[in-house]
């Protein structure tokens, strides 16, 4: 890994100081992506000459002695489901071969504005769906630490490419735990955060109520960085939060002394490798460690949540995905009439996990079975939120593991159940729209990284990273062993 | 109304009509529902659009202040109560719907239960007035226009995402008439709040027609048809008498109408089958998860009603009372917007009959620059017999382009009222001319006094007053 892409912070402040050029930066980057992206295919597409022009303009910036910003220089890679103008934006979807969006996500915007430089599109799950970046039209993304292995998904691609030491951040979405778990299967810090804090124009909806953009990176500060140049209020966004949020980065250092931290009880069970639950025990005794007040906690309709994603997330993709219907933009495959136009078109251009997503979702919405399924499954949604609420009125933080196992090895997890079980510790926060981030802590018993999840309430992010930190330093020495 | 009014019966004895009427309303905004582009109805295809009416990926609704407002002042002018609203998805594959749903209001709209009141006093329960998107237009190319065997279809987005509010009346209405006049006063809600320009013919107010039938007096509910395509109150009216009759035939030969969807044949004055029950979609409603719900003030809701306007029926009601009217004959006043002109002029001490006879006879164009002083004044020159009744209207019309105080008006046109005596004499002058018509008046011929009253106004370049020489004609006619 070259020494200048492992962090973000101490990049930009290089930058900043003329010690090294945004162009240096992004040659660095450029360089390595050639070497073996080959091999990993986190990338699906290169934005080159953007990012070569942004380089130079913060380049120029800096020589007119003004301020590039706290991403000055720092190359980023972006999930292929967030609009980029002009360029390929494809969520590894066929049906969105060829079309290039007329304008940029708010992210691009906000990381531009503060210096970063987006280097290129990395792989996914098909429009996100999947644990493992083997769903993708364009093949998939191997992980970095052991290319037989799957990096997670979706955000497998942006994980990958943080973990493989392309760039030192990443953007991913999480609408079920894409972005936690591939960061706990490749060994990076991953964040989602509270449902509304980052603005989703122009990140190509999958589940809108669930769906959250946030960072990978290597370390717990560069992930608190990124989280503050993107999050906050954008009027684009109904979802948004209008509220200012409080900075993660200023008392990032501050520690968990007195904080309550509860193991959720309901995660540590039978579906959990012994090695990850290991890690996990480990992980809340260095928080203890650090003065934190450490206890179990049962939230049992947790262990509903998977049950009610997979009738929440497919009913509103179904909907969200109806758009891709050949008139407009993307493949068309013609038909004799405009519906079989539309039939033709949507059959050649989805894979079959989305296509069976929309089949499950047009399902739990039909007349007749909405009350059964999607009715059912909200209010197991709400029954989650109270669970939680109450949980948080004698913690501060919850953890758990953030995968039940490490990287699995690629085709292993043919039959979907088996796959979508990789996000049954990921997937309560997103129905609470509560934030929680994945944090490496020590490797399994195949000496792959295991990652630790720090769960908070509604804009607590600051808590959580303090006690992420937390988990960074001990692991960093020794007490992951 | 200004239509003509059917009142032959539409349908044989024993047979009423169930009549719902669903009206789609676009507000007048300057923006669409959901973004920034212009809510403007005629220009170039696809130059009102952005990504998100185009529905492109990544791109998400913001809703728009005035739209919600608008939608809101609509409810309250309707006597709805105006509820947390919650927009919902409606999921249906077409061509001109950008994102293949319909973003509308389902299960919680932002008003319901209202009424609206018409002229004749019968009260039409309103069950909903819900937001909604509008879709883009489609124009079929080949094929017979419509979309199944169009070999070409063409789609302009400018219209997709303009805001609609969509008022569902319940199935309340008996005639085609009592239909017309609910339209017509809806339009006229829409008119003195502002909300709506409600020009049936551009589609700004659209109307379709639930129509079925029953026997007089039952309480039962038959299977109805919804007539789309009508494009104006004479259509409707047309569309819901053909309907019913078509229901009546069926019935009465023991079979029975299909639920579906009917288009006005405006041409053939016939309403055509379009899809039926059968192929009806499964709309998979649900709470579109972009869109937080919609949740008024209850100073918001305050506001609105201390600002609304006068509304119809309570301008009816206070011209009649005015006036001493019947509210029925103030409605071409209401429709033309010179009720308060009327009122006033009445309290200044114009004559009611004379007012409201100006009002609905020469003041199509409107009050112009006529105030309600110098329409008293001119009222009264005329009642004292200082105008004749065409220089009322000349000076009228010049009050109503230029104002000004009517007497110097008339002065400066030279009309000075003419006295009695010099119209003795040109009378006299033309009988002794014309002694063969004389006779036939004296007859009881009537049609000849008009000749009488034309050589005079011809004689005195107008300034006679018609009235005057026939009241002249008749006592020499008695003498
Ligand atoms: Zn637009």
């Amino acid at each position: 890994m070259s020494d200048v892409l492992k962090s973000a912070a101490k990049l930009a402040e290089a930058v900043r100081s003329g010690e090294t050029s945004a162009a240096d930066a992004l040659a660095a980057s450029s360089s390595l992506i050639a070497d073996r992206d080959d091999e990993i295919h986190a990338f699906l597409h290169l934005t080159t000459e953007r990012a070569q022009a942004q380089a130079a303009a913060v380049d120029a910036k800096i020589a007119a002695g003004e301020d590039a910003g706290p991403l000055a220089g720092v190359p980023i890679a972006l999930k292929d489901n967030m609009c980029t103008r002009g360029a390929p934006t494809t969520c590894s979807s066929k049906i969105l071969d060829g079309w290039h969006p007329p304008y940029d996500a708010t992210v691009v915007d906000r990381l531009e504005a503060a210096g970063a430089i987006v280097v290129g599109k990395t792989n996914l799950d098909e429009f996100a769906m999947g644990s493992s970046t083997e769903n993708s039209a364009f093949g998939p993304t191997r992980n970095p630490l052991d290319t037989s292995r799957v990096p997670g998904g979706s955000s497998g691609g942006s994980a990958a490419a943080v973990a493989a030491g392309y760039v030192p951040l990443s953007l991913g979405s999480d609408t079920g735990g894409s972005i936690r778990q591939p960061a706990a299967l490749c060994g990076v810090v991953g964040v989602k955060p509270t449902y509304g804090a980052v603005s989703r124009y122009g990140l190509i909806a999958f589940a809108s109520s669930l769906d959250q953009i946030g960072p990978f990176a290597h370390t717990v500060e560069d992930a608190a960085l990124c989280f503050d140049v993107v999050s906050g209020h954008d009027r684009l966004d109904a979802t948004s939060i209008p509220e200012p949020l409080a900075p993660t980065l200023t008392n990032l250092h501050d520690g968990v002394d007195g904080m309550r931290i509860g193991i959720i009880d309901e995660l540590m069970g039978d579906g959990i490798e012994p090695d990850v639950r290991r890690r996990t025990e480990q992980a809340a005794e260095a928080l203890a460690a650090a003065g934190a007040i450490v206890d179990t906690v049962s939230v049992p309709a947790t262990i509903y949540g998977l049950a009610a994603y997979y009738l929440i997330a497919p009913a509103e993709a179904s909907s969200n995905l109806a758009r891709y219907d050949g008139v407009r933009y993307g493949q068309r495959v013609d038909g004799a009439n405009v519906a079989t136009m539309n039939t033709n078109t949507r059959s050649a251009g989805f894979g079959d996990e989305v296509k069976r997503r929309i089949m499950l979702g047009t399902y739990a919405l039909s007349s007749g079975y909405y009350d059964a399924y999607y009715g059912k499954a909200q209010r197991v949604r709400t029954l989650i939120s109270n669970e939680f609420a109450a949980a948080y009125e004698n913690f501060d933080l919850l953890l758990s593991p953030t995968s039940p196992s490490t990287a699995f090895e690629l085709g292993a997890k043919s039959d979907p159940m088996s796959l979508y079980m990789c996000d049954v510790c990921t997937i309560p926060s997103n129905l609470a729209g509560h934030p929680a981030m994945s944090v490496p802590f020590g490797v399994g018993d195949d000496g792959l990284p295991v990652g630790v999840q720090v769960l908070a309430p509604m804009l607590q992010e600051p808590r959580m990273f303090r006690a992420a930190q937390v988990l960074e330093n001990a692991a960093a020495s020794g007490g992951a062993a | 109304m200004s239509d003509t009014t059917e009142t032959k019966q539409v349908l044989p004895d024993g047979w009423e009509m169930v009549i719902g009427l669903e009206v789609h309303v676009e507000l007048a905004t300057k923006t669409k529902l959901f973004c920034g582009c212009a809510n403007h109805f005629g220009d170039e295809p696809n130059t009102n659009i952005c990504p998100t009416c185009l529905g492109l990926p990544g791109s998400l609704p913001v809703p728009n202040e005035q739209a919600i407002h608008f939608a809101m002042v609509l409810g309250r002018a309707l006597g709805c109560s105006v509820e947390p609203g919650i927009f919902a998805r409606k999921n249906y594959f077409y061509p001109d719907m950008p994102k293949d749903y319909q973003t509308t209001q389902y299960e919680e709209p932002t008003n319901e239960h209202g009424a609206i009141t018409l002229p004749d006093g019968r009260v039409i329960a309103i069950e909903r007035a819900h937001i909604e998107e509008d879709t883009g237009k489609s124009t079929h190319l080949g094929g017979g226009g419509r979309i199944h065997d169009a070999t070409a279809t063409l789609v302009d987005y400018n219209r997709a995402g303009v805001p609609l509010v969509e008022v569902v009346s319940g199935p309340e209405m008996r005639t085609a008439d009592e239909a017309r006049a609910y339209v017509a006063e809806l339009r006229d809600i829409l008119l003195a709040t502002g909300v709506s320009d409600a020009r049936m013919e551009e589609g700004s107010m659209r109307v379709d027609a639930n129509v079925s039938v029953r026997p007089t007096g039952s309480d039962e509910l038959r299977t109805r048809c919804e007539i789309k395509n009508i494009n104006s109150l004479r259509s409707l009216g047309r569309a819901i008498n053909y309907e019913a009759r078509r229901h009546v035939d069926l019935w009465t030969n023991n079979d029975q109408p299909t639920q579906e969807t009917r288009h006005w044949d405006e041409e053939g004055g016939r309403t055509t089958s379009g899809r039926s029950k059968e192929d009806a979609e499964d709309y998979r409603y649900f709470a579109c998860p972009d869109l937080p719900p919609l949740v008024p003030t209850a100073e918001t809701i305050a506001d609105i009603d201390s600002s609304m306007p006068a509304l119809p029926a309570a301008r009816r009601a206070a011209l009649a009372e005015a006036a001493g009217v019947a509210e029925a004959d103030t409605l071409l006043a209401i429709e033309r917007g010179l009720d308060g002109l009327a009122c006033e002029t009445i309290a200044a001490g114009g004559d009611a009959t004379a007012v409201m006879k100006h009002v609905d006879q020469n003041l199509a164009e409107g009050q112009g620059k006529l105030t309600s002083a110098s329409f008293a004044a001119l009222v009264s020159m005329e009642a004292d017999g200082a105008l004749s009744s065409t220089q009322v209207k000349t000076v009228l019309a010049e009050l109503v382009a230029n104002g000004g105080d009517p007497a110097a008006i008339a002065a400066s046109m030279g009309f000075e009222a003419m006295d009695t005596g010099e119209l003795d004499g040109l009378l006299d002058q033309l009988i002794a001319d014309n002694p063969d018509e004389w006779g036939r008046f004296l007859e009881g011929d009537n049609k000849v006094q008009g000749f009488f009253v034309g050589q005079i106004m011809k004689a005195t370049q107008g300034k006679a007053d018609g009235k005057v020489v026939n009241q002249l004609m008749r006592q020499r006619a008695q003498d």
